[in-house]
């Protein structure tokens, strides 16, 4: 059996403000699931709380990742088990290239594996960057420039879709990752992720829009409003907001 | 009242030295009457000048008065004129194995001059100043603090022109270009005072690169280096100079450089300052000809009490000058920092182009910087623009490369070395850069060496 993401009575606190208010799911690699959802709904939340960044504050509830307590983890330690993140708005680090980056995230995890690694050779590291850059139809010019500095919205996106292709995760939470999008970057973005998909990744895909689920195609769609799934359903559910909207979520939630 | 008495009553004290050093020392190094002469008026010079205090701009925020001149300013009893002594890393080649020439001064005594002969075949000077004094006696006379550093104007510069115990001097022709890097390491083993002089002259269309290494073995007591660098860029002529600093946590150094660019003529200056326990530097850029381009590169990273102030000046003294200066620095644990910029053009000194900004990375609550950018232009048809920032190590970033697997202190080192980066990739060759990245490692990660 493949790992599994659960996700148990999550609540969270943002500048003591609580986003989440119990939270439950569960996504099991090789499963695609949608997270969908009016804005301010805490979607980005849940994507952020899940990799640990700091400035959310888990009040209640529990994450469990292929039967570890995510919540004792630190981010490094969550990437190195398995989980990824690609980031709705990918940070800029001037000075760092791409390659770099990415050389990284790979040493780091072979360190963890064996603390006499060496990391991975440069032509090694050099030839499996440029293969799955080619498959990302990213320039390799990229590798060479600062993360994220100057990059469009696309270019950031395909970047991102990059490093999960390198670091191979089993569970993926991709926030937003349309956004930001025009038509034929989406393609190429989406097409990347479907490459991926496959028995040993389980995805979650958060979005406002069913455009990208047209490409992923995921088995479950899950509704967040207010802080909670409301409504979880098969890719019907996605096609029915895609027409209908939020309105009879809302509705439904307050009356 | 009260405030006023206190600030007399804290003035810095002065070192010990006396006229009879200056005779001693110009008579141990055998130097002919022009040059005891001139060591002579720049004692008088001195005599007459206050220790600078902080009720002067430039060293207001700069408090030296923890130096014990009577540690500090002692002469090394018995230098080592014996290159071994160098840590071998500081003498590897800059670039394959190939070197323009190397010259090694030990506890401020030549210690190792090699120079390739295809250079010397040029005309090229290369060679200990004091030697030069002897066999190009002309042009060291007519270029050594005649018109770039001026014995009258600063108590530092006077002292340094009085006594300068060692130095370097390259003289280029005219058209000829030194194509392979010259390297200097002033390296002093033992504690005590030294003051060393670099001294570049390129004529009308040379080329050179220079890089000058200031280094000493860790200290049991203060030691103080008074330095003066001149740098004279011809018309036409090309100068890439680097200067590194890394002296031990017990050197206090207070230095004096200028270069004079002439016309069309490009200065490419980069300045790193990581070691002494206290650096005082004026860093000064004359542009004096028509078209001279001058372009200053500073990174520094200061630690625990170590206190960095570098003073630094663009002077446009000619229409259609351009200047370019970016400092970079960080600033860990109790240590202190101060850039204080300053662009100046003359009246009448029309397209000129001035840009000076210094970025601070503070990196503990406990650690200060300060940078103050300064124009004063006199003419209207400029462009001068300047900025100062500060930042501290921000999570977000660090959290994006840790949510990739690296470990916290990893990510930390990688976001700040991508701080210093794009400094990185102005310093010529890939053995001096990783050198730089080493060193800022070290402090980053604190285990630097030296205190």
């Amino acid at each position: 059996m493949g790992a599994a993401l659960e996700i148990r009575n999550l609540h969270v606190n943002v500048e003591d403000k609580p986003i989440l208010k119990g939270v439950n799911l569960v996504i099991r690699q090789g499963e695609v699931h949608a997270l969908m959802g009016p804005n301010g709904s805490g979607k980005s939340t849940l994507a952020n709380v899940l990799m640990g960044n700091p400035a959310y504050e888990v009040t209640a509830g529990e994450i469990i990742f292929d039967g570890r307590d995510v919540m004792e983890m630190e981010p490094d330690e969550r990437s190195r088990a398995g989980m990824f993140l690609a980031f709705q708005y990918p940070i800029s680090i001037p000075g760092v290239t791409l390659a770099n980056f990415l050389r990284l995230s790979i040493n780091a995890r072979m360190k963890a594996a064996d603390p006499d690694s060496k990391g991975i050779g440069v032509s090694d590291f050099r030839k499996m960057m440029r293969a799955k850059m080619d498959e990302l139809q990213m320039d390799h010019s990229f590798a060479g420039r600062y993360l994220n500095e100057g990059f469009s919205g696309g270019e950031k996106k395909r970047a991102e879709i990059l490093q999960m292709a390198v670091l191979e995760p089993k569970i993926a939470v991709l926030d937003e990752t349309d956004s930001g999008l025009d038509i034929d970057a989406l393609r190429v973005v989406s097409e990347g992720v479907v490459k991926l998909k496959g028995p040993n990744l389980g995805v979650l895909v958060i979005t406002h829009y069913q455009r990208i689920l047209n490409y992923i195609k995921p088995e479950f769609v899950h509704v967040l409003y207010q802080g909670q799934i409301v409504e979880s359903g098969g890719p019907e559910l996605a096609l029915k907001l895609e027409e209908a909207g939020y309105d009879w979520i809302r509705e439904r939630a307050e009356g | 009242m009260e405030a006023q008495k206190q600030r007399r009553t804290a003035a810095p004290a002065a070192p010990l030295y006396t006229r009879a050093d200056v005779e001693k020392l110009s008579a141990s190094l055998n130097e002919p009457r022009w040059l005891a002469e001139s060591r002579e008026v720049a004692w008088d010079l001195y005599t007459r000048m206050e220790m600078p205090g902080r009720n002067e701009e430039a060293w207001r925020r700069t408090d030296y008065r923890r130096i014990r001149w009577d540690e500090a300013g002692t002469w090394i009893a018995q230098p080592k004129q014996d290159v071994s002594v160098v840590p071998a890393e500081y003498l590897e080649p800059l670039i394959g194995d190939q070197q323009g020439g190397t010259i090694v001064f030990t506890d401020g005594v030549l210690a190792q001059h090699d120079v390739h002969a295809s250079l010397t075949e040029q005309g090229v000077v290369f060679a200990s100043l004091s030697d030069a004094v002897k066999s190009h006696e002309s042009l060291v006379r007519a270029n050594l603090m005649t018109s770039a550093v001026l014995p009258g104007e600063g108590k530092f510069a006077a002292l340094h022109a009085a006594l300068w115990t060692h130095g370097v001097f390259l003289y280029v022709p005219r058209n000829v270009a030194v194509e392979l890097p010259l390297h200097v390491v002033m390296y002093n083993a033992q504690d005590g005072a030294t003051m060393g002089h670099v001294l570049v002259v390129l004529e009308e269309g040379a080329q050179a690169t220079l890089l000058v290494d200031y280094r000493s073995a860790e200290g049991a007591t203060q030691s103080s280096f008074v330095g003066a660098t001149e740098l004279l860029v011809g018309t036409n002529a090309n100068l890439r100079y680097v200067s590194l600093q890394d002296w031990n946590r017990e050197t206090y150094e207070f230095s004096t450089q200028r270069a004079r660019v002439g016309r069309d003529g490009q200065l490419d200056w980069i300045v790193g300052n990581m070691g002494g326990e206290f650096v005082k530097q004026f860093i000064e850029v004359e542009l004096d000809g028509q078209g001279a381009n001058g372009r200053v590169t500073g990174m520094f990273f200061a630690e625990h009490e170590q206190l960095f102030d570098q003073d630094t000046q663009q002077v446009h003294n000619a229409p259609l000058t351009t200047s370019d200066l970016l400092f970079k620095g960080a600033a860990k644990d109790d240590a202190r920092t101060v850039w204080q910029g300053m662009i100046k053009s003359l009246p009448k000194m029309q397209k000129i182009d001035g840009f000076q900004a210094c970025r601070n990375l503070l990196l503990s609550e406990d650690a200060r910087m300060d940078a103050i950018p300064g124009l004063e232009i006199e003419a209207d048809d400029v462009r001068c623009t300047h900025a100062a920032t500060f930042g501290t190590l921000e999570e977000q970033p660090v959290f994006y490369l840790m949510s990739r697997g690296v470990p916290r202190a990893e990510a930390e080192l990688a976001v700040i070395n991508g701080f210093f980066e794009e400094l990185l990739d102005r310093v010529p060759y890939e053995r001096v850069r990783d050198r730089l990245r080493a060193s800022l490692e070290a402090k980053i990660v604190g285990k630097s060496i030296g205190r």
